[in-house]
């Protein structure tokens, strides 16, 4: 039984406007980046890179870079591994629902990471020590902001591999730890490798959660391309710094697509539900402390952000909520109800962009031969390696011509659709492909055209999956601020660009709505994450 | 010698190994028979020290080993599926329990290639698990517990998914192997053949205890109650006061149930015995095993060398011995 494939031509309109919208918006402004890097002293040369490379306090900044993601990484499997294996061995109460809560920090926008952590370990902290500007801030944020990926992805890894295996090298004579070492681990190594690859990456490309806790002592290339553009006017500069990054991100990005591909050929043994309630004294405290220190380490933070938004000036009220609406002063270039207006309409535009895209570039992926299928996936893909500071210092650069786009409203959630298109890609194609050819086949010779089956066959079928992109698209709009940080102008700033000013403004008052406008930021994101997860039940998926 | 006193495994609130004594002799083979959910693996984990005991004591040669952990107890545990590692070929597989030893490099290639040679196996050491036929990863799974010569040999369902020839000759290769070993084994099972072919003792398991141990010999001609007749295939189980009016059945009527042994049973037209009609009649290897129902709306299965038909009449009387009494 054949699938029924589109022919060329039908695919070649389908992927007209995806390639179309890449193309523009996100391959020329790459391309605008790199020669502006290279062509910056009015000649073909290398001098900024060499300039990049050579400059001492630049190359440290590269450095950090590096190494702040890498000891991120290796903090977030070392605390999120136990924890992991809690949850992929164990049953206890409130497992799913805890589960199901650790991913709240990691759809956080970065903004309300980073304030949330200001409000415990900042200046004035709840927890007494300011740690703002030094390293250990921005680690533990990772931290924080990255554990689901451990949990979610080892451990649902963790779960599929038969318990027996390791009972087996206990009876052996394997040490609990040798077991680890020569059973486990190596079963679960894919799994690791691609966690540790993607919170690499996050890490690497970290803006907001540095930006806020780095205080600028402490800058990664990403926040560097910034405040090379914005501070200093050094274009040339965050053009090489820009491209230094790409090639970073670039071979990140093989190391885990070789990674992930080797996830899903070698599965292990599967045995079903594996998890048991603990049984002896050792594990209903291993697993009881595991999950208060889960839930104090997640929770503390997102509760002290609460509490202080809700603690005005010596009180206790909502003063800070009321100061959004109603202050006049001209600290902000828009209002906060404005901020949330602009963020709201944005965020809806980006999810009509993405989609619309998304599900052509998906539909045309999903009926065409493998070999146009896989050209079409990486190439749509794309955007997923560049950092959102790349793509908005892209737009600075490149879309003065041929149309001055620079000014356009648009501008901001087209931007935010570059960064959501894989997401939508992502969760519609594995449904799309899923579809039964049988099923199409009876509604065909049921009498339906091409057309209506796949109306009537697919679209029912695939709109769940639609619906989880366009919810993501949504949330990714809501907290986006590092291309955002760009290409904002000061009449249409959006809620994590208030945020930003109003805590680099002087002022309790204004670190007290700073709180307040984070707060609200977090539960609009997490209004959508739950619609997210509601429409996700039955169509399957990790993260 | 292995001795369990008395042993309990609660999950909650079930109780899945329920104050169970078990005691095996070296060089005993004893079978561990119980329906599923009776509580057979959770006892041969509670002995590997995989499950910790809620209550009562595993002692072995004398020595109690509750507080010893799995890894240093040295007995071997065959997993139903086998459990095989399959990040590893077959030698490493083989050859793992030897490494946890600290075996060097040239003891653990002799003693895998003598394992090899002993299940049958020889050549295959450097394939992959996954290529392996069902049988095949039966005799690496036996030759990886076997390797490290443990003191105490537990096996759970080792043939369980394997087709019948198979098991017949893979029960005689493990009868063989065994016969060598000085060590106790355990090995549980299901399956009423797989026990009587490789067990000396035959212990009976219900709801977490050891009901009944007995020689195969001993359970086949006394089963004693009709949990255990059922659980060995006899199904022939009437109620002691209704055989009681058969003419031709001189059976006291002491309450509970009467066992009827279909091979000792005969079907004829001659007019002695109970009246029956015949239900249906199928043949199988060795004979016809007839469906007749009494006057009293009864069946009975009967075994006969002769076919009959659906609807005919005949008349059941039964040969010595083919009525035992059953405690419920």
């Amino acid at each position: 039984m054949s699938r029924r494939r589109l022919t060329p031509g039908a695919t070649a309109a389908l992927l007209g406007l995806p390639v179309a919208f890449i193309s523009y918006f996100f391959v020329y402004p790459l391309t605008a980046i790199f020669w502006r890097g290279l062509t910056a002293t009015g000649t073909l040369s290398f001098d900024p890179f060499l300039d990049v490379l050579t400059s001492p306090s630049l190359r440290g900044v590269a450095w950090f870079t590096v190494w702040q993601a890498l000891v991120s990484t290796l903090l977030t499997l070392a605390v999120g591994m136990p924890t992991a294996y809690v949850f992929a061995r164990f049953r206890f109460r409130g497992r799913a629902l805890l589960r199901g809560l650790s991913i709240v920090p990691f759809v956080l926008p970065t903004l309300v990471v980073g304030t949330a952590f200001l409000t415990l370990i900042g200046p004035n902290g709840a927890l007494g020590i300011d740690l703002r500007g030094t390293v250990w801030a921005i680690l533990i944020a990772h931290v924080f902001y990255n554990y689901a990926i451990v949990v979610r992805g080892v451990g649902s890894f963790w779960e599929q591999i038969d318990p027996r295996l390791e009972e087996a090298a206990r009876v052996l004579g394997a040490s609990p730890w040798r077991t680890f070492t020569r059973v486990t681990f190596p079963l679960l190594r894919p799994a690791v490798l691609a966690s540790a690859s993607l919170i690499f990456l996050l890490s690497f490309t970290s803006f907001g959660v540095v930006l806020i806790l780095g205080d600028l002592a402490h800058t990664t290339l990403e926040v560097e391309i910034w405040r090379q553009t914005t501070a200093f006017l050094r274009l040339d500069v965050a053009a090489a710094l820009a491209v230094l990054q790409l090639v970073g991100v670039g071979v990140l990005l093989v190391v885990y697509g070789r990674t992930s591909a080797r996830r899903s050929r070698e599965l292990p043994l599967q045995a079903g539900d594996t998890a048991r309630p603990p049984r002896t004294r050792g594990q209903r405290l291993f697993v009881w402390t595991t999950v208060t220190f889960m839930m104090l380490f997640l929770g503390i933070p997102i509760a002290v952000l609460v509490v202080r938004s809700l603690r005005p000036a010596g009180g206790f009220g909502i003063d800070n909520y009321v100061g959004l609406f109603t202050a006049t002063d001209s600290a902000f270039f828009v209002t906060a109800p404005e901020a949330m207006t602009n963020s709201l309409l944005f965020a809806f535009a980006a999810l009509v962009i993405a989609v619309v895209i998304g599900v052509l570039a998906a539909v045309s992926s999903a009926y065409s031969s493998s070999r146009i299928a896989a050209m079409i996936d990486s190439g749509l893909m794309l955007p997923l390696g560049a950092s959102a500071v790349t793509i908005g210092f892209g737009f600075l650069v490149a879309l003065d011509e041929p149309i001055d786009l620079r000014t356009s409203i648009m501008l901001i959630p087209i931007a935010h659709a570059l960064v959501a298109i894989p997401f939508v890609i992502r969760t519609s194609l594995p449904v799309m492909r899923s579809v039964q050819q049988r099923l199409r086949d009876a509604a065909a010779v049921l009498g339906a055209g091409p057309l209506r089956v796949w109306r009537e066959v697919d679209l029912p079928i695939v709109a769940r999956a639609i619906g989880v992109g366009a919810a993501f698209a949504f949330a990714i709009s809501l907290g986006e601020f590092g291309a955002t940080a760009f290409i904002v102008r000061p009449g249409n700033a959006t809620m994590p660009v208030a945020i930003f000013r109003l805590l680099s403004l002087p002022g309790a008052t204004n670190f007290g709505r700073a709180m307040a406008l984070s707060v609200i930021l977090m539960v609009l994101t997490g209004a959508s994450v739950m619609f997210i997860d509601r429409l996700r039940r039955g169509t399957g998926g990790d993260i | 010698m292995l001795d369990v006193q008395r042993a309990t495994v609660r999950f909650g609130p079930i109780v899945a190994v329920n104050h169970l004594d078990l005691a095996v002799a070296s060089g005993e083979v004893v079978a561990v028979m119980g329906p599923s959910g009776s509580g057979k693996s959770t006892l041969l984990r509670a002995i590997a020290g995989l499950e910790p005991l809620d209550d009562g004591s595993i002692s072995f040669d004398g020595e109690v080993i509750d507080e010893i952990p799995a890894h240093r107890r040295e007995f071997g545990l065959m997993f139903q599926d086998y459990a095989l590692f399959p990040h590893r070929d077959v030698r490493g597989n083989i050859a793992f329990g030897l490494e946890m030893h600290g075996l060097d490099r040239s003891a653990v290639n002799r003693r895998v290639e003598h394992m090899l040679d002993l299940v049958g196996l020889a050549g295959l050491g450097p394939r992959a698990i996954a290529t392996l036929s069902g049988g095949q990863q039966q005799r690496v799974a036996l030759a990886r517990t076997l390797a490290p010569q443990p003191r105490l040999l537990l096996l759970d369902e080792p043939l369980g998914s394997l087709d019948r020839a198979l098991i017949d000759q893979l029960l005689d290769d493990m009868r063989a192997i065994f016969d060598q070993l000085a060590t106790p084994v355990v090995y549980v099972t299901h399956d009423r053949d797989e026990a009587f072919a490789i067990a000396d003792r035959v212990a009976v398991m219900q709801s977490g205890s050891i009901i009944r141990s007995a020689t195969p010999e001993q359970l086949w001609d006394d089963p004693g109650s009709a949990f255990v007749a059922r659980l060995i295939g006899l199904d022939n189980i009437i109620p002691a006061a209704t055989v009681a009016t058969w003419p031709g059945f001189s059976v006291d009527d002491e309450g509970g149930s009467v066992l009827l042994r279909p091979d000792r049973l005969t079907l004829s037209i001659d007019g002695r015995g109970c009246p029956v009609t015949i239900v249906n009649d199928r043949f199988s290897a060795g004979g016809h095993r007839v469906l007749a129902v009494t006057r009293d709306g009864t069946q009975v299965a009967v075994g006969t060398m002769q076919r009959w038909s659906a609807g005919d009449t005949a008349f059941l009387a039964a040969r010595r011995d083919a009525v035992a009494h059953l405690r419920d």
